[in-house]
């Protein structure tokens, strides 16, 4: 009987052992969609080079990474945008202190369908489509024919950015498209003739047409010397300042090697490499 | 044990169950109200029912849904539209003028239709469908309220044909033989009496697609074009509520205005569909075939 005891003793014992491994051993990164390729990228090169880490990594918008760290549900939450006022009130009434890690820039380029003739849109010519007070392609100097207004839903990042940076806080018109993802404008947008939208850099491709803004290309290039006007901080988010496996996957991110990745994800890197 | 107690003991096993999942259903519409009536703090009924903007993340905030009611009556109507035929005709055919080898092999394959995932459904809406309406009518854009009915119709016609088809089956032979011993024809037989007799089972039918389609988020959220406007013809893109819950739960920030409100849409939803279980409810009751003397 008292082998026995001891038996069960030993194995408790080394069945905690191994669950604190696997805690130990495991981040969660949860958030924006934007960030999602970069995370994803930086997530398989730093298992392979550290298997006994695990990652588990999921999307669900800026909003929804900044609340898992609030909740503490995430070691890493991802956002395309800073956070907000409301929700850094929110992490203190919870004793949370979100540290933010700039780890990639994005431009956010307005697109539209590859037969559109117009190249170059100003700031305020965007707006004013945005508005529903340009209504044809004529008075932007295309083709005659109907604008298909193509934004993304209301809590997402990038329209968030959007918003801030080309509507200046007035609101885009009721009878503009929504659309759920950067992937979903892409595919809009290379069926309908007449549309606009806008996606994150990393998105643009052969089937969609990039506008110029101001007369400036959205490139790399011009995001890291600003001269491209809407573009903006990719972020990851941690509770409190970062200890053990999510300190070193966040210095991972930030090196070379990882600043490589994002670059690979379709996103500016923070630094020259 | 007794033969009473075993009867005893199954009685209230059975009961157990039952309370189990009325438990269940009942906590889940507690907890529906629970979130989505705060919102009444920030906004009155009338402005959140009879409000014709949405524009949940602003400050200040506008929460009128009036436009996304619209917008899942017109798509629900319009389904219906295309469905109601359709599915019924569908029925006729199969129950009365298929032959059985016919039938046979076509009734499984609508059965199957049934099964169709709705994610599939909205994806053909999005990628094919879209380009090719917009193609054929000339629009600006192919994501619209049409687009979403037609993809709707085609969840509820397996839906509406198969329940349909059941009922007309259901018919006795005897005033089918009555009818034909008078000397009506066969498509007179089918329109005075096999239909009249099976009515009650085909508002079912009917009423059941269509609180299928009412309800169908994946479908309206990738084909219905998500603008919330009031829409002046069946060409203009619509955003109904399912795909408001859909496109914006998951980035309302926990226990916000947003979050709140969005629960109350989904009251306004539960209100529908259970307006529409009334209403079938009734029409079953009410042209109810007892025996087969009541035509």
């Amino acid at each position: 009987m008292r082998r026995f005891v001891k038996l069960l003793v030993v194995l408790v014992v080394a069945v905690q052992l191994l669950a604190f491994q696997a805690v130990a051993g495991e981040l969660v990164i949860k958030g924006s969609t934007t960030v999602l390729p970069i995370a994803q990228k930086a997530a398989e090169a730093y298992m392979a080079e550290n298997p006994d880490v695990k990652i588990s990594l999921s999307g669900g918008g800026s909003g929804n990474g900044i609340k898992a760290i609030i909740d503490g549900t995430a070691q890493i939450g991802n956002a395309s945008r800073f956070i907000k006022q409301k929700e850094v009130n929110l992490a203190g009434t919870k004793g949370v202190y979100p540290v933010p890690f700039r780890i990639a820039l994005d431009a956010i380029v307005p697109v539209v369908h590859p037969k559109n003739s117009v190249t170059d849109l100003s700031m305020a010519q965007l707006k004013d489509i945005y508005l529903g007070k340009i209504r044809d392609w004529k008075v932007v100097g295309g083709t005659p024919g109907r604008i298909v207004v193509i934004s993304r839903d209301s809590s997402s990042g990038t329209f968030g950015v959007w918003k801030d940076m080309v509507m200046l806080k007035d609101r885009v018109v009721p009878s503009a498209l929504t659309v759920p993802s950067n992937g979903g404008i892409v595919q809009a947008v290379a069926k309908t003739p007449g549309a606009i939208g806008y996606v994150g850099l990393g998105y643009l491709s052969a089937e969609i047409k990039a506008v110029k803004v101001n007369g400036v290309t959205g490139t790399e290039e011009t995001t890291l010397n600003g001269a491209f006007p809407i573009s903006r901080g990719l972020f990851m988010f941690t509770q409190g300042w970062p200890k053990g496996d999510t300190m070193s996957f966040i210095s991972f991110i930030l090196s070379k090697k990882g600043q490589m990745l994002v670059k690979e994800a379709g996103s500016i890197p923070v630094f020259d490499l | 044990m007794k033969r009473q107690q075993i009867d005893k003991t199954v009685q209230s096993g059975f009961l157990l169950i039952a309370l189990f999942s009325i438990t269940a259903l009942s906590l889940i519409v507690l907890f529906l109200f629970a979130e989505g009536v705060p919102i009444l703090e920030h906004v009155t009924l009338k402005e959140f029912v009879f409000g014709q903007y949405w524009y949940p993340t602003d400050e200040p905030a506008d929460f009128g849904i009036f436009p996304l009611i619209l917008g899942s009556i017109c798509v629900t109507l319009l389904s219906g539209i295309i469905s109601i035929p359709l599915g019924v005709m569908t029925a006729i055919y199969l129950a009365q003028i298929a032959p059985v080898r016919v039938a046979e092999i076509v009734k499984p394959i609508v059965e199957l239709m049934a099964s169709m995932p709705s994610v599939v459904i909205g994806f053909f809406g999005m990628v094919v469908v879209a380009p090719f309406i917009q193609q054929l009518f000339n629009i600006p854009v192919g994501l619209n309220m049409f687009n979403a009915s037609l993809m709707l119709a085609f969840m509820a016609v397996p839906t509406i044909c198969s329940i349909s088809e059941d009922a007309i089956f259901s018919v006795p032979t005897a005033l089918e033989e009555a009818s034909l011993a008078l000397g009506a024809t066969h498509f007179e037989t089918i329109v005075r009496v096999i239909v009249p007799a099976s009515l009650s089972g085909i508002c079912t039918a009917v009423i059941l697609g269509l609180s299928r389609a009412i309800g169908e988020t994946m479908v309206v959220l990738m084909a219905a074009g998500g603008a919330a406007m009031i829409p002046r013809s069946i060409f203009d893109p619509v955003r109904p509520l399912p795909a408001s819950i859909a496109a914006e739960m998951a980035e309302a920030p926990f226990k916000s205005e947003h979050y709140h409100a969005l629960f109350a849409i989904g009251i306004v939803l539960f209100v529908f569909t259970f307006l529409f279980n009334l209403v079938a409810d009734y029409i079953s009751y009410r042209f109810r075939q007892v025996g087969e003397a009541s035509l």
